[in-house]
């Protein structure tokens, strides 16, 4: 059952460092998220139904992801239409092309195939399959977590990154930032549609509807992982997500498991991500706010010392 | 070097607000020239520095910048041989990042490749220039931590590092205490002197666009209404200016005297 919990919140956080690239580091609130993730499950459902192997399914996934990515921001960057609606409309659209991608069906399931959990349980064959599956999973997040790490660390990560916090350093560095954008947006949808790729191969299915309301829940991940510790440096932003995803599933897991005895139903789980969003923004405006009143409070004991030694 | 020729920029044209900007500039900067720019405000000082540097494209005219015709290329493009620094200090860095990517990514100019960005040598290289303003222990804190002063200078520092061939300094004191001002604005004049920038800079101080650089050229109603270079720029007084300025413009200069500093 934690094993569950753990391969979940580890799946997931392959989605939240994808929201991560848009929300935190470029800074662009983009909702292509909700469609790029189901997507991923389809393009990869659709593959290992048809006999492809599990490694080109996910490659294809991924680029499935990549392209939902583009166009969000060839929207954003040629109409100039704010992020927020170009992923909108990106996300709205792409469910009408999730339905084509698994044929005209709400969902296709994953059953008397082979997929990359069939294939953990083979190659980690010593241990029973609950932990295959949490070394597997374990082992591709981490990948994606060193190359996220490697990449956010070379002169084209730093750029993207500069780009979220001052768009005009970038210009005055000669770079093209709708370049940048699609690059940023690219590899952001492309995770995301890889966590939608294993979550379709984790759960047995792919859905239309996998996607609703996923870029909250990234959010209220991120945010909670930001609670764990402060830092600038990637590598332990990286881990705050992924941790932070991990504790988001085990509250979810704890609310189907207990919710009942204060009358939460799953019904109810979009509605308290919502509220665990909010009031995390609350709480870090009230922190911010509590360090501004500490640093003008000394500022003005410090003035009243000056006046009173002089 | 640069020559600016029959510039004009009209805005929002056909609408109730239009407004000529920029009338007919014509203006040739040689290699090696430092230019103050002076004028009030609304006289169209920013709105050069913005056609020079591609912020908005021209209305009507030319740029050429080394023998190239830059006048519809896109800012970024021409980022590559001219470096900007405003007056807002927190629009030349990237304050959600530390002090060593901010400097690692200013070494050149141009969309990036994979490269591995920060190494030994280059975080030697970055506290020695930083040595000067102090700056030199805190590579790895966020710049977002730096005070208005310390952030100007890093992006003084960070603009002189790709040896851009124009410098445009937009009133890049203006914001900061009379303390900063001046380091930042030292820092500026050892740059400018080091290494033999080719630079204009926009200021509200008088005496100080007499005593700095080689022309000074003074803007009003987006017109250049005075030139001066050399001896004849060394000779000048800010009286002198002021009676040059109501003897061209034909009108009081009282309105305009307080946004003009006769220095300090």
């Amino acid at each position: 059952m934690i094993e569950g919990i753990f391969v979940e919140g580890l799946i997931f956080s392959v989605m939240a460092l994808g929201i991560l690239i848009s929300y935190r580091i470029l800074d662009i609130a983009d909702l292509t998220c909700d469609g790029s993730v189901a997507t991923g499950a389809a393009v990869a459902a659709i593959c290992i139904t048809n006999g492809w192997s599990i490694p080109a399914a996910m490659v294809l996934a991924f680029i499935a992801g990549v392209l939902c990515g583009l166009c969000t921001a060839a929207i954003h960057n040629h109409l100039h239409i704010p992020g927020l609606l170009a992923g909108i409309l990106t996300m709205t659209m792409l469910y009408s092309v999730n339905l084509r991608i698994l044929g005209n069906k709400a969902n296709v399931p994953l059953v008397r195939v082979d997929t990359m959990y069939d294939f953990f349980h083979q190659i980690f064959a010593f241990m029973p399959q609950a932990f295959a599956s949490l070394a597997g999973t374990l082992l591709m997040v981490l990948v994606v977590k060193v190359i996220f790490d490697l990449f956010f660390r070379c002169d084209m990560g730093v750029a993207i990154g500069a780009l979220g916090g001052n768009e005009q350093v970038v210009i005055s560095l000669g770079m093209n930032v709708s370049t940048l954008k699609y690059i940023g947006l690219g590899l952001s949808n492309g995770l995301i549609a890889l966590s939608g790729a294993m979550l379709a191969q984790y759960q047995g299915f792919a859905d239309a509807n996998l996607g609703q309301g996923m870029v909250v829940q990234g959010l209220a991940a991120i945010m909670l992982g930001e609670f764990l510790f402060r830092s600038n440096r990637i590598s332990l932003i990286t881990l705050r997500v992924i941790l932070g995803s991990i504790i988001y599933k085990g509250l979810m897991f704890l609310g189907r498991r207990y919710g009942y005895l204060v009358g939460i139903t799953p019904n109810d789980f979009k509605l308290l991500t919502g509220l665990l969003v909010i009031i995390s923004l609350i709480i870090a405006s009230t922190r911010t706010k509590m360090a501004e009143d500490k640093a003008r409070k000394e500022a003005v004991a410090r003035v009243m010392e000056d006046k009173k030694n002089a | 070097m640069l020559d600016i020729k029959h510039v004009t920029k009209v805005f929002f044209p056909g609408t109730v607000n239009e407004k000529v900007a920029l009338q007919d500039i014509n203006l040739h900067i040689n290699e090696g020239d430092v230019v103050c720019v002076i004028g009030s405000n609304g006289s169209g000082k920013s709105t050069l520095f913005n056609m020079i540097a591609g912020t908005f494209p021209v209305t009507a005219g030319t740029i050429t910048l080394d023998g190239k015709d830059i006048t519809k290329a896109p800012e970024y493009k021409r980022a590559f041989e001219i470096g900007r620094i405003f007056q807002d200090p927190t629009k030349g860095t990237s304050a959600n990042m530390s002090i060593q990517d901010n400097m690692a990514l200013s070494l050149r100019k141009g969309m990036r490749g994979l490269k591995y960005s920060l190494n030994q040598e280059k975080k030697n290289f970055f506290r020695q220039i930083l040595e000067p303003v102090g700056l030199q222990d805190r590579l790895e804190d966020n710049v977002g931590l730096l005070s208005g002063g310390q952030r100007q200078a890093l992006t003084l520092i960070m603009a002189c590092m790709s040896h851009p061939k124009l410098l445009l300094l937009d009133e890049h004191t203006a914001a900061l205490d009379p303390a900063n001002a001046r380091i930042v604005m030292e820092l500026t004049e050892k740059y400018i002197a080091q290494e033999k920038f080719t630079a204009m800079m926009i200021t509200h101080n008088m005496q100080f666009a007499i005593e700095f650089g080689n022309r000074l050229i003074m803007m009003d109603e987006g017109k250049i209404i005075l030139e001066a270079s050399g001896d004849e720029k060394r000779n000048l007084t800010v009286p002198d200016l002021i009676a040059r300025f109501r003897e061209i413009r034909n009108k009081d200069f009282a309105d305009d005297e307080g946004l003009l500093t006769e220095g300090n």
